[in-house]
């Protein structure tokens, strides 16, 4: 038997060796077993395996700029520190002229996308997101505006009073050029109740991507854990994800988001662990067999955890970042921006080649400036 | 070469070190360098978890209750990697009151503590007398503590204050109280690496003969590394084998910890345009260390410096050890980092990693 197999059999996974190997999808029964099986080690080399025959030794980044246009929302979620409520966060919104500003004050940092992101805030009309776009392409037109979750583009076309392929089109038609993976958090009707009840429940998340992917629009998912999901409901999550991705084609990347406690109603909770954020990178890689990309989020884990992460099934660490508000708070011992020439170190200490992608994955090639 | 690990990843280019290691076979420095360089970060895991299985059948990390008490900052050495000194004059300069050391160990000792990590700088001030009588004073009021006390560079100061021989010193200090030498200021043990960044410190050999004496009166130590200055990756390798050799003779280290220099604040971060090393080259610096070092039982994990997600994942780089709960610490901290952990945290990320946490004393036997 070959050394690797024997290992996998001691561990009682051969079977599931065996399916990877063969480029064989992986069951339900299979994710479960893989987080429940003590042996990381192996399930991150089979991670690694299925990384290293799609990708080689590259490891993605991308230079962007995140803007959080509001922290006024009405969804509340107990998971969540960022919206503003007593006691909490103060409120803000960003008019088209802020957002302008903010866009202007890194003019000279050549970055390729621009990523917006929000809270639902029900006072503001349909014209506003047109404006934040239009503004963004006039100040950026070189970058492609990666804005609103699924989450509020439901909502934004209710504001509008559309029907939401209409309002994703017109959205379009400002430079919406893809959605980012945010506010599914976990394809569960238990968490859904539990946690955040008046977002749009898991069936309505994978209907608006359904729709956008139609559209022409690609997306990314993400996946909130450790909270108080299950192993069965990550597990479930990423086959439901997997069945949407079959059907559309429309997914990027895949994004697991290590859950902060602080300052949230689920305050108390421990930070999750090293071991377990590598266990989501490396499960996600073996079980999503067909979305191209798994993202290490580094604002999440942390640069070490991402940079690890590599060797554990993700291909990309996310990007340069300029200004992330979500967690600003709960993270406030780690930095909310790296630079260029420090994402690069941490890639190449971590022994892999890094390539600068654009939204769409497709490298930029930057001679002089690439080490700016 | 055949690839015996090619199924998975990228052929890694170590199977010949992976077949002595699934032999249990020693390996050479060559192979050690080569395993430094190595990128594959799963078959470094795999490899020194095997070492570290061998060496450790049971699933279990240990972990000492303990305090680190620094009792004064005032040094005369002025190593540049270092931010926690202040020069003798220095108005931030400090020695602490006897009173505030007994105080540090009673909060230690209710914590339910037994080590006393007590360590300072080379301060012309104090000298054997003011050691042997806090040493004796700790282990009258404390009597169930152990003291894990100095290193060799405040031996060899003593020694040299004291017109004593370092063993003399050592045997005074141990019938005053003191239980085991700490392996701090080991550095690299490559005096081209010790004079650029520390050059008014021992020499290799010295720290070595320090050691050296220690284990033959029988006082076991701890070895340690700092790494990521501007050593080479064939520095560390000597640094290991010069750790080697002298365990082949003395048998007297218990444990090997390695951390990477924290430029925070330091003298050498403005000299130098030193990146701080990350997590991959942590795991991989102590991956090799576990397999290399196969005569110290014991790797602890640096979650101090490398913070409790790197920390724990190290337990699978050939780490068996989460070293000490450090009520207290203050060196690392004042280069700007600041990890701290309760032992519930301890214990909660040891069960996460798939262990059982078992507290341990300075000796590594289960308290």
């Amino acid at each position: 038997m070959h050394p690797d197999r024997r290992r996998f059999a001691e561990a009682g996974l051969a079977d599931i060796y065996d399916r990877v190997i063969a480029g064989e999808r992986l069951s339900e029964e299979d994710g479960i077993r893989l987080f429940e099986t003590p042996c990381l080690g192996l399930v991150g080399r089979l991670a690694n395996h299925v990384r290293e025959a799609r990708h080689g030794n590259a490891a993605y980044y991308i230079r962007n700029q995140h803007i959080n246009y509001t922290n006024i929302c009405s969804k509340r979620c107990r998971f969540c520190s960022f919206y503003a409520k007593k006691g909490g966060p103060e409120p803000y919104t960003l008019s088209p002229g802020d957002v302008r500003r903010k866009l202007e004050s890194y003019r000279h940092v050549p970055i390729t996308e621009v990523h917006i992101v929000g809270g639902v805030n029900p006072r503001l009309p349909f014209s506003y997101y047109e404006e934040l776009l239009s503004v963004v392409r006039q100040v950026r037109p070189e970058a492609t505006i990666k804005a609103f979750t699924m989450i509020e583009l439901e909502a934004i076309a209710e504001a509008g009073g559309l029907p939401l392929e209409d309002a994703i089109r017109r959205l379009m038609d400002c430079g919406l050029g893809m959605v980012p993976g945010g506010g599914v958090e976990v394809l569960s009707d238990r968490l859904h109740e539990e946690l955040f009840g008046r977002k749009l429940d898991g069936e309505s998340w994978l209907r608006v991507a359904r729709t956008a992917h139609a559209l022409g629009l690609k997306s990314n998912a993400t996946l909130l854990y450790g909270h108080l999901e299950t192993n069965e409901e990550r597990v479930r999550h990423f086959v439901r994800l997997r069945e949407l991705q079959d059907e559309t084609g429309g997914f990027l990347a895949f994004i697991p988001l290590a859950f902060h406690s602080e300052r949230t109603e689920l305050e108390g909770l421990p930070q999750t662990t090293g071991m377990l954020d590598l266990r989501m990178i490396a499960v996600a890689r073996l079980m999503l067999d067909n979305f191209p990309h798994i993202k290490s989020f580094w604002v999440m884990v942390g640069p070490q955890v991402a940079q690890t992460a590599l060797w554990y099934g993700a291909d990309d660490i996310d990007g340069t970042i300029l200004e992330y508000e979500i967690t600003r708070e709960e993270i406030h011992a780690t930095r909310q921006e790296l630079t260029c020439e420090e994402l690069l170190g941490m890639i190449r200490e971590a022994g892999r080649e890094p390539v600068e992608r654009d939204s769409f994955y497709r490298p930029v090639s930057r001679l002089a400036e690439a080490l700016a | 070469m055949t690839a015996v690990t090619g199924l998975l990843g990228r052929a890694s280019g170590v199977s010949d070190i992976a077949g002595k290691v699934d032999r249990g076979e020693r390996i050479t420095c060559e192979d050690a360098l080569r395993l430094l360089e190595c990128p594959d970060l799963g078959e470094l895991s795999r490899m020194a978890d095997q070492v570290r299985r061998r060496l450790h059948p049971e699933p279990v990390v240990t972990y000492v209750v303990g305090r680190n008490i620094n009792y004064t900052n005032v040094c005369w050495v002025r190593c540049k990697f270092c931010a926690f000194y202040r020069p003798p004059g220095d108005p931030e300069g400090y020695v602490l009151p006897d009173e505030e050391i007994f105080r540090k160990i009673r909060e230690m000792v209710d914590a339910g503590g037994i080590e006393i990590l007590l360590q300072g700088g080379l301060n012309s001030t104090l000298k054997l007398d003011y050691f042997e009588r806090l040493f004796r004073e700790i282990k009258r009021r404390f009597p169930g503590t152990h003291l894990h006390a100095l290193s060799p560079a405040e031996i060899l100061y003593l020694a040299k204050m004291s017109r004593l021989s370092v063993r003399d010193t050592l045997v005074r200090l141990r019938e005053a109280g003191m239980d085991t030498l700490p392996g701090a200021g080991g550095e690299i043990l490559v005096d081209d690496v010790r004079r650029k960044i520390a050059f008014r410190k021992d020499t290799a050999d010295e720290w070595l003969g320090v050691m050296r004496d220690a284990h033959s009166i029988g006082m076991r130590t701890s070895a340690t590394m700092m790494y990521g200055s501007v050593e080479t990756l064939e520095d560390r390798v000597e640094h290991l084998r010069r750790i080697r050799d002298l365990q082949d003779e003395t048998g007297g280290f218990t444990a090997f910890i390695a951390w990477n220099f924290q430029p925070g604040g330091t003298e050498l971060a403005r000299d130098l345009p030193v990146r701080k090393t990350g997590a991959a080259d942590y795991l991989r610096t102590i991956a090799t260390a576990r397999i290399f070092l196969d005569n110290i039982p014991n790797i602890q994990a640096s979650w101090v410096t490398q913070g409790p997600k790197i920390g724990q994942i190290s337990l699978s780089y050939g780490v068996n050890d989460f070293g000490s709960t450090m009520l207290e610490e203050n060196v690392v901290s004042a280069a700007g980092t600041t990890y701290r952990m309760t032992i519930q945290e301890i214990e909660r990320l040891i069960r996460d990693a798939g262990y059982e946490p078992r507290r341990r004393d300075t000796l590594y036997r289960p308290v």
